[in-house]
C-alpha cells in the first residue's frame, strides 16, 4: 500500500518530487481505516502538491504523541485521533492549535466554521468522520435476529461469545443502554455511583463469554472466525468486511455510540506546514465525500452528504451504512468527551479492578 | 642472616624501592583495564542506570501540579505558587478561607495563559476523579472570577469546598509525593491524610502482583519440568542429533514474538487446530469446546513455550560438560539409577536450575505482549497495567511506582537466591 | 601360578563379542578366565576395546554376543549397582559437589549401613591411602595423585571382591606413578581382593600384574605372565609391543628337530625357534630381544650361525651400552650390553659377526 502510495507520488508529481523531497507523517489507525484514507486523501494529496505521504498506523495514535512530543523527538506530522484525546491532548498544550479560517469553504460558499458539524472543529483539531461503536453479529453463527442492544447482553436468548473492546469506554454507556437506560439519559446515571454498579451489574451477565479485542481489526476477524457470535466494533470495520470481503457479518445500529475522529498536528511536528496544507486539503467538501465511498464513516461537513453515493463495489449505496443515517439514528448516543476526560481515569480504574477480579 | 635481609629494603635493579615500583606497575595495569571498560560503563550508564533512575524518580515525583513547561522551548514557569503558598502557611486540615479561594483564583490566571490547566487537573484527576474539568472550566473563566471567589468557584462547581479535593491539592503542591506508591498498592489518603484501603471493587493492583507472582512461578516450573529432561537429552545425545533437536528448541528464538503467539493463537481458540482435532475424533462435542485461550491457561501455555528456551539453555550449559563417569561410578558404588541421578547428576546441576529459574521468572513478571494478546481478562499480568499506564492513562508515575514494586520485587527474589544457593553458583551459559 | 587352575574360576568372559554399531566388532570372540585374588592387567594400544571390557563387566555396556559370568553367576541381566563391582574410572569420578568423607561414606549410604559403622569405615578407607586428613575438602581442592588415592580408597572402602581400574594412574607424573603403582599392588595383596586393571604401559603392566593380557583390535593376543610375555611372545605384535625387540624378515626353508631354519631376505639363513611357523615357506618376522644378542665369538656355540654387522652408532646410558647396528639390511638392529669391567665398546664403523642361541631367536607370524 504504502510503496504504491510512493510510487504514485513518484510518477504523477515527477521533476517537483525530484527537487524537493518534501513528505508528511500520517498517523491513522490501520486497516480499511487507513486504506480509505490513503485512497481519498493520500493519493490526491501528492497527485496535486508533489508532496510525499508517509502513512503509518497505531493502535491509538493519540497514544505515541504524548510519549514523543515529551522526549522532543517528534516523527508524526498528522495524527487522526478520537474526540476526548484531541481535547485532551490540546488542553496539555501536546499538539498545535489550528488556524481554522484555512479551511476551504462549502462549494456553495458556507463557510467552513459553518459547514462543519456542531464539535467537529475544534481549537486544535479538525474533524474529519463521525464513526461509531456498534454491535455485530455473524448470521451464520446466531439463530434468529439480535435487533437491540439488549440482545448482546442477553447469553441466553442468543448463546455464545461475545467480543468486547477492552476498555470502560463505549463498554458502560451499552450496558447501561442495554439495561433500557434511554440514550440522553445514559452519561448522567453513569456520573453516580449506582449508575456505574449499575453498568458493570450488566457487564457481569456476560463476563465469562467476552473475549476482549484492543485493535479495531479484531473485531471482524474473530466474528469471522466463529471465535466470537457477537461483537462490539467500529462500524466502518464491519461493513467493509461484509461488503468488501463479503462476510456474512450484520450491523445492529439500536444503541451505537457516536464519535468524531479528528486530525491534529503534535507539538514540533517535523512538517507543520505541509501538515496543515494536508488537513485543509483532506477535509474539503469532496474529499470527505470522496472518503465515504471507501469505508462507511460519515464526512463531518453538512456539504459532503449530498456527494455521497456508491461504495468503490459501484453497487451498494453508502447512504444507510453511514452512521449519520436517519433510520441509524433511532438510538444512538454521542459520545461525551467532558464525561471521559474527567471520568477516564476512575471508570478504567474499576473497569482494570472488575477485569482482573 | 634472615634478619639481616629481612631488614634491607628490597629495590629493583636501578635502585628504586622495589614496593613502590610494584605499585605504580600495578596502577598502570588498573588504569588500562580501567580505560578499556569505560565504554560499557558508559553505555550502561546511559541505557540501563538512567533510565531506571528516572523511572524511580518520576515514581515519586510529579510536578504537574507544580511546574508547567512550555514544549518547545522547554521553558519552566511554576505554576499553583499562591496556593502553594496558602497550604504553607495553614497546617492540614485548615478549611479552606477566602484567601485560599483568592490564591486559587490566581493560580487560575496563570494556567489560563500557560494553558496549562489540563495537566494541573489531570494530576489532581489521578487522585480524585471528576475533577479535571473543574480545573479547565475554572481556567477558562477565570477572568471573570470576581470576590468573593469562594461564592465565585462555588457558582461554578460545588465539589470546589470539597476537603478531599482540597487534600490532594495540598500532597500535589508538593512534586514529591508517596501517593503513587500507595495507589500502586490500592491505598489512598482519606480526607484528613490517613491511609486506607481504597473501595473493594477498585482495588486491582495486590491481586495482580499476587496473580503475577503466582502465574511466574508456576511458568518457571513448567519450564522447568519440561526443560530438564529436553536439557538433559541434548547434553547426553550425539552431536549430530542434539544439534537438530537444539535448533527446535531454538526455534521460538527466531521468530517474532508476535508471529509465535499469533500461532497459539491459532492453536489454542476454540475454533482452533487443538479443538478442532478434539472434536474431529469425537473426544468433544461440538459444543463443549475447550476454552484455553483468553484466560489464565492461554497466557500459562504460550509463555511456557516462549519462556523455555532461556530454561533449555543454561541447563544445557551445565549439564554438557558433567562427564557421565559420575553417574557410572555412582551406579557402580552400588546406587540405583534414581539415587544416581538424584544425588550425583542433580545436584551438579542446580546452578542451571538457579540460572534458568532466575531467568524465566524475571522475564514472565515483565511479560505483556503475550498475555495482552492471549491472556483475555483473567491472564492479564501486573505488566499489562503498567503498559496501560504508561499508554492510555498516561499516568507515568503510577505506572513507574508500579514498575518500580515489580523491580523491587525481583531485587528481593535476587538477594534470597543468593542468600540459599549463592549467586556463584549461577551459570547462565 | 594360580592362574592355571581354572576350578575356582572367578571372573569369566565366555565367547563375548561387542559391537556399538552394528557394523564392526569392537571385542571379538574374547574368552578369559580369572581366579579370586589375581591382579590381571588389560594392555593394548588405544581403541583396541580395553575399556570396552571393562564397562561390560561393571555393566556400563551390555555385551552383544556371549556370557559374562562373575562368581559362576551370568551377570549380563544385573544391573551395575547390584554387581558390588568397586571401580576406579580414569578421570577418577570423585563427586565434585561432595566432600572427600561424602565420597567414601556415598557407597556406605546406598548401602544403609549404620552411620557409625560408616564413620569407621571411611576413616579406615582414607588412613589405609594416607588421606586421613582430608576427608573434610572437596575433591577440587585436592593434588591429582591424592584424587587418585581418594578414587581408590571409594572403589574399596564398601569392601568390593572385584575392583576394576581404568588407567588410574595416566595422569601421574612419573615419580608419583612408581609409587602409586607400588601402593596399589600392595593394597590388592593385602586385602586379598581381585582386581582387572587397563593400561597403556607395559612398564606398569609388567611390573604390577599377576597376569596381562594383551589386546589389540579386540582379541587378546596373549594372556600370559609378565616374564612369559617378555620372553616368550606368541606373535609378533606382542614382540613388537612388549619391550625392545629386533626384527628381520625372511622366508621357512625347513623345520626339523624342533629348529627352523630361515634364509633372510638378504640372503643369510639363520636357526630359529618355529614360535608360529609351521612349514616350509612360509614367510616369518624373526624376533631377537637387544639382550640375547652376542658378539663375543667366544660365547657363541659351536656351529651357530653369525650375520655379519656393521656398527652405526654406540650409546653409553650408564648401566648398559646400548649399540645400533645395520644386519641384513636392517638400520634399527640394537644390541643392549652390561657394562661390565671386561665389556667391549663397539666403535661405529667397525665390522663385527653377531649371533644368538636358537631358542632366543623366534620365528613368529610374517
Ligand atoms: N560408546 C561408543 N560408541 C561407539 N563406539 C565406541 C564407543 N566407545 C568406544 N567405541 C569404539 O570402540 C573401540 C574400542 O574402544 P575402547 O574405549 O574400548 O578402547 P580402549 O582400548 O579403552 O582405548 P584407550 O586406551 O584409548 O582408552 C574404539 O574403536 C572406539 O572408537
Ligand atoms: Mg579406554
Amino acid at each position: 500500500m504504502k510503496l504504491k502510495s510512493v510510487l504514485m507520488a513518484t510518477a504523477l508529481s515527477g521533476v517537483a518530487l525530484g527537487a524537493q523531497a518534501q513528505e508528511v507523517t500520517v498517523m491513522s489507525w490501520g486497516g480499511a481505516y487507513t486504506k480509505s484514507q490513503v485512497e481519498a486523501y493520500h493519493k490526491p494529496f501528492t497527485a496535486e502538491t508533489g508532496i510525499k505521504i508517509n502513512s503509518v498506523d497505531a493502535d491509538n495514535p493519540a497514544t505515541p504523541i504524548k510519549a514523543q512530543v515529551e522526549a522532543g523527538n517528534v516523527s508524526i506530522d498528522v495524527a487522526d485521533v478520537e474526540f476526548s484525546d484531541a481535547v485532551r491532548l490540546c488542553d496539555e498544550g501536546l499538539i498545535e492549535p489550528i488556524d481554522l479560517s484555512m479551511l476551504p469553504a462549502a462549494p456553495d460558499g458556507t463557510p467552513a466554521t459553518e459547514d462543519f458539524i456542531e464539535g467537529a472543529l475544534q481549537d486544535c483539531a479538525v474533524g474529519s468522520i463521525v464513526w461509531s461503536t456498534i454491535y455485530a453479529y455473524n448470521s451464520s453463527n446466531v439463530d434468529g435476529t439480535p435487533t437491540t442492544i439488549g440482545d448482546f447482553f442477553d447469553t441466553e436468548k442468543f448463546p455464545g461469545k461475545r467480543g468486547v473492546r477492552k476498555s470502560a469506554k463505549a463498554t458502560l454507556e451499552m450496558a447501561l443502554m442495554a439495561d433500557g437506560v434511554p440514550a440522553g439519559e445514559v452519561y448522567d446515571v453513569l456520573d453516580t455511583p449506582e449508575g456505574v454498579d449499575r453498568a458493570f451489574a450488566v457487564l457481569d451477565r456476560i463476563k465469562d463469554d467476552i473475549v476482549w479485542w484492543e485493535a479495531g481489526a479484531q473485531p471482524p476477524q474473530l466474528l469471522a472466525d466463529g471465535e466470537v457470535v457477537m461483537a462490539t466494533a467500529y462500524n466502518g470495520r464491519i461493513f467493509n468486511a461484509a461488503v468488501a470481503e463479503n462476510q456474512p457479518l450484520e450491523v445492529v445500529w439500536d444503541g451505537q455510540i457516536l464519535d468524531f475522529d479528528l486530525f491534529v498536528v503534535p507539538k514540533g511536528a517535523p512538517n507543520k506546514d505541509n501538515a496543515m496544507k494536508f488537513i485543509a486539503f483532506s477535509t474539503d467538501t469532496q474529499r470527505l465525500a470522496d472518503q465515504a465511498s471507501w469505508i462507511s464513516y460519515g464526512p463531518a461537513r453538512k456539504s459532503s452528504g449530498e456527494l455521497v453515493g456508491l461504495f468503490m463495489d459501484g453497487k451498494t449505496q453508502m447512504g444507510p451504512h453511514m452512521p449519520t443515517a436517519a433510520a441509524n439514528l433511532e438510538n444512538a448516543l454521542v459520545n461525551n468527551f467532558e464525561f471521559w476526560v474527567d471520568k477516564d481515569a476512575e471508570l478504567n480504574e474499576r473497569f482494570n479492578a472488575w477485569l482482573a477480579n | 642472616m634472615s634478619d639481616a635481609t629481612a631488614n634491607q629494603l628490597l629495590t629493583t635493579a636501578d635502585g628504586k624501592p622495589l614496593k613502590s615500583a610494584l605499585a605504580r606497575a600495578e596502577r598502570r595495569a588498573r588504569h588500562r583495564a580501567f580505560l578499556l571498560v569505560l565504554p560499557l560503563l558508559a553505555f550502561i550508564l546511559i541505557t540501563f542506570v538512567t533510565p531506571i533512575a528516572q523511572m524511580l524518580h518520576q515514581s515519586v515525583y510529579n510536578e504537574g501540579f507544580t511546574m508547567h513547561t512550555e514544549i518547545g522551548s522547554g521553558e519552566r514557569t511554576p505554576i499553583m505558587v499562591n496556593i502553594k503558598e496558602w497550604f504553607d502557611q495553614n497546617p492540614a486540615g485548615t478549611e479552606p478561607d477566602e484567601a485560599a479561594f483568592a490564591a486559587l483564583a490566581e493560580d487560575m490566571k496563570t494556567l489560563r495563559e500557560l494553558r496549562a490547566a489540563g495537566s494541573a487537573g489531570t494530576r489532581i484527576n489521578y487522585e480524585r476523579s471528576g475533577t479535571r474539568s473543574m480545573f479547565t472550566k475554572a481556567a477558562r473563566n477565570a477572568n471573570k472570577l470576581e470576590p468573593p471567589f469562594k461564592e465565585a468557584f462555588i457558582d461554578l462547581d460545588e465539589d470546589w469546598t470539597d476537603p478531599a479535593l482540597w487534600r490532594v491539592m495540598r500532597d500535589a503542591s508538593s512534586a514529591y509525593t508517596m501517593n503513587f506508591y500507595l495507589a500502586a498498592i490500592d491505598l489512598t489518603k482519606s480526607p484528613d491524610g490517613d491511609i486506607t484501603s481504597v473501595a473493594q471493587n477498585r482495588q486491582v493492583y495486590v491481586t495482580l502482583f499476587q496473580r503475577t507472582l503466582f502465574l511466574s512461578v508456576l511458568i518457571t516450573f513448567l519450564t522447568f519440568a519440561l526443560g530438564y529432561p529436553v536439557a538433559h537429552l541434548l547434553a547426553t545425545l550425539p552431536l549430530r542429533y542434539s544439534n537438530l533437536l537444539m535448533i527446535l528448541v531454538l526455534l521460538p528464538f527466531w521468530t517474532s514474538l508476535l508471529v509465535r503467539t499469533t500461532s497459539w493463537m491459532v492453536l489454542l481458540q476454540s475454533q482452533g487446530v487443538i479443538n478442532d482435532a478434539l472434536v474431529g475424533v469425537g473426544l468433544l462435542g461440538d459444543e463443549n469446546r475447550l476454552q484455553m485461550m483468553y484466560n489464565q491457561i492461554g497466557t500459562v501455555v504460550a509463555m511456557t513455550h516462549i519462556l523455555l528456551p532461556f530454561m533449555v539453555l543454561p541447563l544445557y550449559s551445565v549439564m554438557r560438560p558433567i562427564n557421565p563417569s559420575y553417574v557410572r561410578a555412582a551406579r557402580s558404588l552400588g546406587a540405583t539409577s534414581w539415587t544416581a541421578f538424584w544425588r550425583i547428576y542433580f545436584p551438579q546441576t542446580i546452578p542451571g536450575i538457579g540460572a534458568g529459574a532466575l531467568l524465566v521468572f524475571i522475564l514472565s513478571v515483565g511479560y505483556y505482549i503475550t498475555p495482552a494478546l492471549v491472556g483475555g481478562a483473567s491472564g492479564q499480568l501486573i505488566s499489562n497495567l503498567i503498559a496501560f499506564h504508561m499508554q492510555n492513562s498516561l499516568n507515568w508515575s503510577l505506572a513507574a511506582a508500579l514498575a518500580a514494586l515489580l523491580l523491587g520485587g525481583v531485587l528481593i527474589l535476587y538477594w534470597l537466591y543468593d542468600r540459599l544457593v549463592g549467586i556463584d553458583n549461577l551459570k547462565l551459559g | 601360578m594360580a592362574a592355571s587352575q581354572t576350578s575356582d574360576a572367578f571372573v569369566e568372559f565366555d565367547r563375548v563379542q561387542k559391537s556399538y554399531d552394528g557394523e564392526t566388532l569392537v571385542v571379538k570372540d574374547l574368552n578369559l578366565t580369572m581366579p579370586r585374588g589375581e591382579f590381571l592387567t588389560m594392555l593394548g594400544p588405544s581403541g583396541s576395546g580395553k575399556t570396552t571390557c571393562l564397562m561390560m563387566l561393571a555393566g556400563f555396556e551390555t555385551a552383544t554376543h556371549g556370557d559374562i559370568r562373575l562368581g559362576g553367576k551370568s551377570i549380563n541381566n544385573i544391573p551395575p549397582h547390584k554387581r558390588g563391582i568397586g571401580m576406579v574410572f580414569q578421570n577418577y569420578a570423585l563427586f565434585p559437589h561432595m566432600t572427600i568423607e561424602e565420597n567414601l561414606s556415598f557407597p556406605l549410604e546406598v548401602r544403609s549401613i549404620g552411620k557409625s559403622d560408616r564413620e569407621a569405615k571411611v576413616k579406615r578407607a582414607l588412613e589405609m591411602v594416607e588421606m586421613g586428613s582430608f576427608g573434610k575438602r572437596r575433591p577440587a581442592q585436592l593434588s591429582g595423585g591424592q584424587q587418585q588415592r581418594v578414587a581408590l580408597a571409594r572403589a574399596l572402602v564398601f569392601e568390593p571382591e572385584l575392583v576394576l581400574m581404568d588407567e588410574p594412574l595416566g595422569a601421574l607424573d612419573k615419580q608419583l606413578r612408581e609409587k602409586m603403582q607400588f601402593e596399589i599392588t600392595h593394597l590388592a595383596h593385602s586385602l586379598g581382593i581381585t582386581v582387572v586393571y587397563v593400561t597403556h604401559d607395559q612398564t606398569e603392566a609388567l611390573t604390577m600384574s599377576d597376569r596381562v593380557a594383551v589386546f589389540d583390535d579386540g582379541v587378546i593376543q596373549q594372556l600370559d605372565t609378565p616374564d612369559k610375555l617378555y620372553e616368550e611372545p606368541m606373535n609378533s605384535f606382542v614382540a613388537q609391543f612388549i619391550g625392545e625387540n629386533n626384527t628381520l624378515e625372511g622366508v621357512v626353508k625347513e623345520i626339523k628337530n624342533g629348529v627352523a631354519l630361515v634364509q633372510l631376505d638378504e640372503g643369510e639363513v639363520i636357526d630359529c625357534n618355529p614360535v608360529n611357523v609351521s612349514k616350509a615357506g612360509e614367510r616369518t618376522r624373526v624376533s631377537i630381544r637387544p639382550e640375547r644378542v652376542e658378539f663375543n665369538k667366544a660365547r657363541l656355540q659351536e656351529g651357530a650361525h653369525t650375520l655379519k654387522a656393521e656398527v652405526l652408532e654406540f650409546i653409553y646410558m650408564g648401566d648398559i651400552f646400548r649399540t645400533r647396528l645395520r644386519v641384513a639390511g636392517n638400520d634399527e638392529f640394537v644390541v643392549k650390553t652390561r657394562n661390565a669391567p671386561d665389556q667391549k665398546r663397539l666403535q661405529p664403523g667397525e665390522h663385527i659377526e653377531i649371533g644368538w642361541l636358537p631358542e632366543d631367536c623366534r620365528a613368529l607370524d610374517a
